[in-house]
């Protein structure tokens, strides 16, 4: 075969394509968007006429048909009837708090609502004080909810000098004035100091006059529902990703032990089944304790849930400091930066940047196992809706379906809103950093 | 409130601001460093020339401890580097180093990039840091990027950002590793600017170089590298006009086309 020789023939432009069909308007995002080819026209048909398949009955079932109001299951046995609401409605503090006693749940309420508003102030781009945000929610709001979702003193009652039922001014004045000092602290940007120092009055001034506000015990076997669900996730979440943070820098450490340690622990957790770890952790737990420190029922899988998670949110973090160019620990270590320094400015602000879709990931998974706690007896949200649809008075087919169908709806709202809070923070982090 | 005027640089306490006597250093088997002695006096200026993989990298990052050697002994400013963290903070506060690929924090603000050593490892407070960081950006002449992030400025500010940012810790002396090789070849002169600039106000350099003019102008010694030896270590008059090494020679007939 010889080469055509393109000197000899003459140049000859290629004809001007045709202009661009109309672009703009409904009819032109249609044709580029739905029907481009026909093998796109034909996914666009064949998915309107599934949906148009679908969507009625779905829409009849879970509104048109649905029974809204009911004093008892009855309505919803009738044949023909959609989705129960009204059991939901019924149930829906059963739900929320699980055999939490009624007239306590405003405890459950006010942690549920603190917890909340602090949650939204970190998280919030905008939104001022951050470092405040961070020691209330990190050092005054668990010793707080503790203390009201338990009724017990937030601290280990023998190390107290005298539990006393009243108020002592000569723990008190002191107490404050170091309260006082550690807020200083804080406003003079000793973060760390001014957070740990507040943590321990906080915790000690609580603990003091803790039976002061005279609440009843309620033991962890009466916790349940969504309140459960919601803590089980957020002590994962926080626990999570600084335990993590530390295991990937301890899996990249030069020493090596500490290297050694932190790969085998990863390797372990995450080489078995949650299930296995929360098996574990229930059983072997309290093993490894004398019989007076043997931990609650619900913080041995708080424990098994945060180590699992841990390991993976380690894996993701050191992927996201693998992928900072070695130049950059050079010039940190250039200018002077310490070990520890160097780490915290400059590779781990880039890191978790770079992985923040695998964190997010992570997070997701971590929300949805949290239903796996009810395999060590945890009444969480889903056993709570589980067992409730056996209930003699609102048992039926389509009430069980409306639990699950709620229950669906639940995780999927607070996942898709982790999802999309992702998004925004990947778009802020990305802008201005990119040409 | 701080002003500019303040910032005097550091200079080096010792006559001799590096002394490096016998210095051997290998990648497991393979010796880049053979027997390196080189001593560089308070405020002189070396270029270090050579072609690739003959260790000029490695031996200006031997002194600020970015890569250890194994045999001989490195004196920074009084301090001898050993495996001591104390020491190599030591020494790494008072050498300031610019890299090939310039290493800008990319997350940070070009200002942040520049007081972020002052707030971190000298305890300055936040407004003296940045006024500091101003100062050298004025001085680098990009006061205007100071709240821009790197990657939004050309090779040849960024550069110069880089040369403000090591100046931010007041060192003592500037190691420069191939500052110029990865520019656009019309940012050079921008960046070798700055560099004559910082020379002439008697700052101790070691520049890893190929360009031959900058090297004649500012050079006090050239040194000449292959291999991983010092072939030749000479001034720059009798380094360009009668090199005593034939391996030189060969160099400058490739460089000085």
């Amino acid at each position: 075969m010889s080469v055509p020789d393109l000197r000899s023939s003459p140049f000859e432009p290629s004809p001007d394509l045709p202009p661009p069909l109309m672009m703009r308007g409904t009819w032109g995002w249609m044709r580029e968007n739905l029907f481009s080819s026909w093998l796109s026209a034909v996914l666009t048909v064949g998915s309107v006429l599934l949906l148009a398949w679908i969507l009625p009955d779905l829409i009849r079932y879970l509104f048109i048909d649905a029974i809204w109001s009911a004093s008892d299951g009855e309505p919803c046995r009738a044949p023909g009837a959609g989705a129960c609401w009204a059991y939901v409605n019924a149930k829906l503090t059963f739900f929320t708090y699980g055999a939490y006693p009624r007239d306590q749940l405003w405890r459950v309420n006010s942690v549920m609502a603190s917890g909340a508003v602090l949650a939204v102030w970190l998280l919030w781009p905008a939104a001022k004080g951050k470092a405040i945000a961070a020691v209330l929610f990190f050092a005054v709001f668990p010793i707080v909810a503790f203390g009201l979702l338990t009724g017990r003193t937030p601290f280990p009652t023998s190390l107290l000098p005298s539990p006393g039922s009243e108020i002592d001014i000569g723990v008190v004045a002191p107490a404050l004035m170091i309260a006082a000092l550690a807020i200083l602290f804080i406003f003079m940007r000793r973060v760390w100091l001014g957070g740990v120092l507040l943590f321990l009055v906080v915790w000690f001034l609580a603990a003091a006059h803790w039976n002061f506000l005279g609440l009843t015990i309620v033991d962890t076997d009466k916790w349940g529902g969504i309140f459960v669900s919601l803590l089980v996730a957020s002590v994962g979440i926080v626990f999570s990703l600084p335990c993590g943070v530390l295991l990937a820098l301890g899996r990249r450490s030069r020493m090596p032990i500490i290297r050694f340690l932190s790969i085998v622990l990863i390797e372990i957790v995450r080489g078995v089944p949650l299930i296995t770890v929360l098996f574990m952790a229930n059983t072997m737990l309290p093993l490894f304790v004398p019989d007076a420190w043997s931990p609650d029922r619900l913080l041995r899988p708080l424990i098994g849930v945060a180590l699992f998670s841990s390991v993976y949110m380690a894996e993701v973090v050191r992927g996201g400091l693998e992928a900072v160019p070695r130049g950059q620990y050079e010039a940190a270590m250039a200018v002077g930066l310490n070990w520890r320094r160097m780490m915290m400015l400059v590779a781990l602000p880039q890191a978790l940047t770079a992985v923040i879709p695998g964190i997010v990931n992570s997070f997701i998974a971590l929300f949805k196992d949290t239903t796996l706690v009810a395999i060590v007896g945890i009444f969480d949200f889903l056993r709570a809706v589980d067992t409730q649809r056996l209930d003699p008075a609102w048992a039926g087919p389509s009430i069980s379906a409306t639990g699950y169908i709620f229950a669906a709806a639940f995780y999927f709202v607070f996942c898709f809103a982790m999802s999309r809070y992702s998004q925004m923070m990947e778009r802020r982090h990305a802008a201005g950093r990119k040409r | 409130m701080a002003t500019a005027s303040n910032f005097r640089p550091r200079q080096v306490t010792n006559a001799n601001a590096i002394e490096m006597i016998g210095v051997h250093k290998w990648f497991d088997q393979f010796h880049v460093l053979k027997d390196i002695n080189l001593t560089v006096r308070a405020g002189e200026k070396i270029v270090i020339c050579g072609p690739s993989g003959s260790g000029k990298s490695t031996l200006i990052r031997c002194i600020n401890r970015l890569e250890a050697h194994q045999r001989g002994r490195i004196v920074v400013d009084g301090v001898e580097l050993v495996e001591d963290v104390k020491r190599i903070d030591a020494v790494r506060r008072d050498v300031g180093m610019v890299f090939q690929q310039f290493n800008l924090f990319p997350h940070l603000t070009v200002l942040e990039n520049c007081s972020l050593a002052p707030v971190w490892v000298n305890r300055l407070p936040k407004a003296e840091a940045d006024a500091i960081a101003m100062h050298y950006l004025e001085r680098v002449r990009i006061p205007e990027q100071a709240n821009k992030y790197p990657l939004q400025l050309s090779g040849g500010q960024q550069q110069r950002v880089a040369i403000a940012r090591a100046l931010c810790m007041s060192p003592k002396i500037m190691l420069f590793d191939e500052p110029t090789s990865a520019l656009d070849p019309e940012m050079v002169k921008e960046v070798l600017d700055t560099m004559m600039q910082l020379a002439k106000d008697g700052m101790t350099m070691i520049c890893v170089t190929h360009e031959m003019n900058f090297a004649r102008e500012v050079a006090d010694k050239i040194v000449f590298m292959d291999r991983g030896e010092i072939v030749e270590a000479n001034t720059p008059e009798r380094f360009f006009s009668n090199p005593a090494q034939e391996r030189t020679r060969l160099f400058l007939a490739q460089v000085l086309r």
